[in-house]
């Protein structure tokens, strides 16, 4: 299990390469890796967004997304995981979010990485303010659930 | 006895404070640690609290040395 929070901007795809090309005990042993990346889009509700700052708890973020990783661990068998998020100043297209799970079968890696990005997005201890294209700023005030289709 | 509380993202910009310090000689529920702190600010319903880094009810109790947090919806990811 690896959980890091990241201050600078990073490749998601070179981030799971890499974490995986570690992995070398486990070569041959799984066969399904499932990933999410979340980006930073730059519109939300209609409205240009050119900049966001993510607040976050130190301490507790990382306490809770371990926790996160161990109930997926006792509901799937997964061999391996990898959570990544930023926090500070991001811009639209830095990649925000990554969750990638290893495991022998593709179920057990699709529903495990599904599980624990909607617990990261309903429990996590993160904030984004938005700097729209106006200039004005505002919070995001909730996150949507991630099981019902979202308009435009 | 002390109580260590913050407040984080908007929730902070509405209380004007990031952290509170809060003196009490037995344990108190979380809302009634609210209360004292902002006695002229009704807390907001989605209002979320964590004791020591772990979810709490309102109702919880917070004792001599506890860190208490009162946060807004989380929207992370």
């Amino acid at each position: 299990m690896s959980i890091k929070l990241c201050e600078q901007a990073f490749d998601p795809w070179r981030e799971i390469a890499s974490y995986q090309a570690g992995l070398a005990s486990l070569a041959g042993k799984y066969g399904a890796t499932g990933v999410f990346v979340g980006s930073m889009r730059d519109f939300n509700r209609g409205d240009g967004v050119k900049s966001m700052f993510l607040e976050h708890y130190p301490g507790m973020t990382e306490k809770q997304l371990q926790h996160i990783v161990e109930q997926a661990q006792a509901q799937w068998p997964i061999l391996e995981s990898l959570v990544m998020h930023r926090v500070g100043w991001v811009k639209p297209d830095d990649a925000l979010v990554v969750v990638a799970v290893w495991s022998a079968q593709r179920g057990d890696a699709f529903d495990a990485s599904r599980f624990i990005m909607e617990n990261l997005k309903s429990r996590a201890p993160f904030w984004k303010k938005e700097v729209l294209a106006s200039g004005a700023e505002r919070w995001v005030e909730k996150n949507t659930d991630g099981y019902q289709r979202q308009p435009g | 006895m002390s109580i260590k509380v913050r407040y984080f993202a908007s929730l902070k910009d509405s209380v004007g404070r990031g952290e509170d310090e809060l003196h009490v000689s037995d344990p108190l529920a979380v809302h009634a640690v609210w209360q004292r702190l902002n006695p002229d600010f009704a807390m907001p319903d989605a209002v979320l609290a964590a004791v020591n880094m772990d979810y709490v009810a309102l109702d919880a109790l917070v004792t001599d040395g506890d860190v208490l947090a009162f946060f807004p919806p989380v929207t992370g990811g």
